[in-house]
C-alpha cells in the first residue's frame, strides 16, 4: 500500500461491506459457539427475529417513526436559529465577542444533564424530547458555524469591495455562499450527535421511541430487541448520512473535486 | 477612455508592530500622478511597499499619512470606479465564469439585459467564449486572471489597479496576457496602475516606470517609456527597448541588493 494512493470506487464498497461481513461473522461466532450466553448478547439470527416480531406485533415502525421526527425536529430548530446566529457571528466581530464566551460556556453543559430539569419545565411530551436535542445541537452549530464563516478568504471578500459591494453584500454574496458548503458538513455532522441524545431523552420519562424500546426490552431481559433498536439507529444514521452527502453533492457541484 | 487623475500626495504607511516589536515603516512619503488614460506601472523589488502603495489607492488599507484622491475627491474606502486584480485567483469559486463577470454590475443594479450584453462583451475580449458557464476551478490559471480582468473591466472602472496579476502565471502564458492586456489598453485607453517586479513587464506595458527602492519604499525614480503603440512582443527585441531595460536593471538591481543585506 502506498500511502495517500487512491482506490477505486468498487474496492471501496468491497472492503466498506467486507468489514460488516466479518462483524456480523464474529458476533455470530461468539454467540453460536455458546461462548457468550444469549442472556447477555443475543445471536445475530434471534436479533433479526426479535426485529421481526416487533415490527409486525409491536408497531415498532411507529416508534421508529416518532423517534425520527423528534431528531429531525428538534435538529431542525436549532439549525434554523444557529445557523444564522453563528453566520452573523463569523462576519461581525461585535457579535462574535458579544455571544461567543456564553456560547463557549453552554456548549459544555452536556444535554442529557438537562432532562430533569426539562421533565420539570416541559413534562416528559414531545417538548421536553426537542429541547434535550435542541440544546445538545445548538450551540455546537453556533460555534462551528461562527468558525467556518469567519474563515472566509479575506481576498475574495476584498475582490467583492473593489467591484463596489457593501457589508450587506458582502455577506449576502461571498461570506455565506463560501460557508455553505462546509455548514453543510456540519449539520451532517451534528445531526449525528443528535441520534445519541435522542436515545437517551427517551430512555427517561418516555412513553414511546427507540430508546423507550430499549428500556422496555432490558426489563424483558432480551438483549435480541435492545441489539436490534441499536442497530435500527445506525442504520437510519447511514442513510440520511448518505442522503446529506448526495444533497452537498448536488448543491455545490463547484466544491466538489 | 478614463477622465479623472489621481493624485497620491505624502502617502505613508507605517505598520504597528506585533507585541514589543518596533513599527515598521513600509512606505515612505510618496507622491504620484497619474492623467487619465496614462499606464503607469510601479517596479519594485519584492517587500518594497509597492503593493501596499496600491492597496491604498484601492481603499483596501489606509495610509498613516497623506491623501489619495480621485479627481479632487478623497478616496477611503474600496468602490467600483476602482477595479482590481489581485495576484492570487480572487474568482468566487461558486460562481461560473458569466457570473463572476456579472458581480459587480448585479451589486451595481444595472438592468438585466445591459449585464448579459456587457458580461457577453467582457467574454468574446477576453477570449473566454465557450466557457461561460465552467466554474474557476475547471480553468487554467491564464484563463482564470482573464475573468479576472474582464470582471474588472465590466463594471467600467476610472482607473485599472493590478496587482502583479501575471506574477503566479508561467512565462508564456504572462506573454500571452500581456499583449491580451495592452489589446485592451491601446483600444480603450482606461487609466492602469500596475504593479510588477518584472522589469520586461513593466517597459512592454507601460508609458511610465515608477522605480520603488527597497524598504521602506519610496520613489526612486520616475522612467518615461517613449516607445510607439500599438506594441506587440517584436518590440522587446528593439534597441529602445534594450536601453529602457539596461537602465530600470541598473536601478533595480541596486535595490534588490539593498533589500537582501537589509
Amino acid at each position: 500500500m502506498k500511502p495517500l494512493a487512491p482506490i477505486s470506487a468498487g474496492a471501496r464498497v468491497v472492503l466498506g461491506a467486507g468489514f460488516f461481513v466479518l462483524f456480523v461473522l464474529a458476533w455470530g461466532a461468539a454467540t453460536w459457539s455458546g461462548w457468550v450466553p444469549p442472556l447477555f448478547l443475543a445471536s445475530p439470527e434471534r436479533t433479526l427475529r426479535a426485529g421481526w416480531s416487533l415490527l409486525t406485533e409491536f408497531g415498532f415502525a411507529g416508534d421508529i417513526a416518532i423517534t425520527i421526527w423528534r431528531v429531525f425536529g428538534g435538529f431542525a430548530i436549532a439549525a434554523v436559529l444557529g445557523v444564522p446566529l453563528g453566520l452573523m457571528m463569523g462576519a461581525f466581530k461585535p457579535v462574535e465577542a458579544f455571544f461567543e464566551p456564553f456560547i463557549s460556556f453552554a456548549r459544555y453543559l452536556p444535554a442529557s444533564a438537562f432532562i430533569p430539569l426539562l421533565i420539570l419545565w416541559a413534562g416528559v411530551g414531545e417538548a421536553q424530547k426537542l429541547s434535550v436535542i435542541f440544546i445538545g445541537s445548538f450551540f455546537q452549530v453556533v460555534m462551528m458555524v461562527a468558525v467556518i464563516a469567519g474563515a472566509t478568504r479575506m481576498d475574495l471578500v476584498e475582490a467583492a469591495y473593489t467591484l463596489g459591494a457593501r457589508a450587506g453584500g458582502v455577506v449576502k454574496r461571498v461570506i455565506i455562499p463560501s460557508a455553505a458548503p462546509q455548514v453543510m458538513e456540519t449539520l451532517r455532522l451534528v445531526l449525528g450527535w443528535a441520534w445519541t441524545y435522542v436515545i437517551v431523552a427517551e430512555l427517561i420519562g418516555a412513553t414511546s421511541g427507540i430508546g423507550h424500546m430499549i428500556m422496555d426490552s432490558q426489563r424483558l431481559l432480551d438483549t435480541g430487541q435492545m441489539i436490534f433498536g441499536i442497530v435500527v439507529i445506525g442504520v437510519i444514521g447511514l442513510v440520511t448520512d448518505f442522503l446529506f452527502k448526495a444533497l452537498n453533492r448536488r448543491l455545490f457541484p463547484w466544491a466538489v473535486l | 477612455m478614463s477622465a479623472k487623475t489621481l493624485r497620491i500626495a505624502g502617502v505613508t504607511r507605517t505598520f504597528p508592530g506585533q507585541g514589543r516589536a518596533a513599527p515598521t515603516l513600509a512606505l515612505q512619503p510618496t507622491d504620484l500622478v497619474v492623467q487619465p488614460g496614462e499606464f503607469v506601472a510601479i517596479l519594485g523589488p519584492s517587500g518594497c511597499g509597492k503593493s501596499t502603495l496600491l492597496r491604498i489607492v484601492a481603499g483596501l488599507d489606509q495610509p498613516t499619512a497623506g491623501s489619495v484622491t480621485l479627481d479632487g475627491a478623497a478616496v477611503r474606502d474600496p468602490g467600483p470606479d476602482r477595479g482590481m486584480v489581485f495576484q492570487s485567483y480572487t474568482l468566487f469559486p461558486w460562481l461560473t465564469v458569466a457570473q463572476n463577470i456579472r458581480f459587480g454590475l448585479a451589486e451595481r443594479g444595472v438592468p438585466e439585459a445591459e449585464q448579459r450584453a456587457i458580461v457577453e462583451r467582457f467574454i468574446a475580449r477576453t477570449g473566454l467564449r465557450g466557457f461561460e458557464n465552467h466554474w474557476p476551478r475547471q480553468l487554467s490559471g491564464g484563463m482564470q486572471q482573464r475573468c479576472a480582468l474582464a470582471r474588472a473591466l465590466a463594471n467600467d472602472p476610472e482607473i485599472l489597479l493590478l496587482d502583479e496579476p501575471f506574477g503566479a502565471l508561467d512565462h508564456q502564458t504572462r506573454e500571452l496576457m500581456q499583449e491580451l492586456l495592452l489589446e485592451i489598453w491601446e483600444a480603450d485607453r482606461k487609466t492602469v496602475l500596475f504593479v510588477t517586479h518584472d522589469i520586461d513587464e513593466a517597459i512592454f506595458l507601460a508609458n511610465r516606470v515608477v522605480v520603488m527602492s527597497a524598504r521602506p519604499g519610496r520613489i526612486k525614480a520616475e522612467v518615461p517609456v517613449a516607445l510607439p503603440h500599438p506594441r506587440d512582443w517584436t518590440m522587446k527585441t528593439t534597441p529602445g527597448f534594450a536601453a529602457l531595460k539596461a537602465r530600470l536593471m541598473g536601478e533595480i538591481r541596486e535595490e534588490v541588493r539593498k533589500a537582501a543585506a537589509a
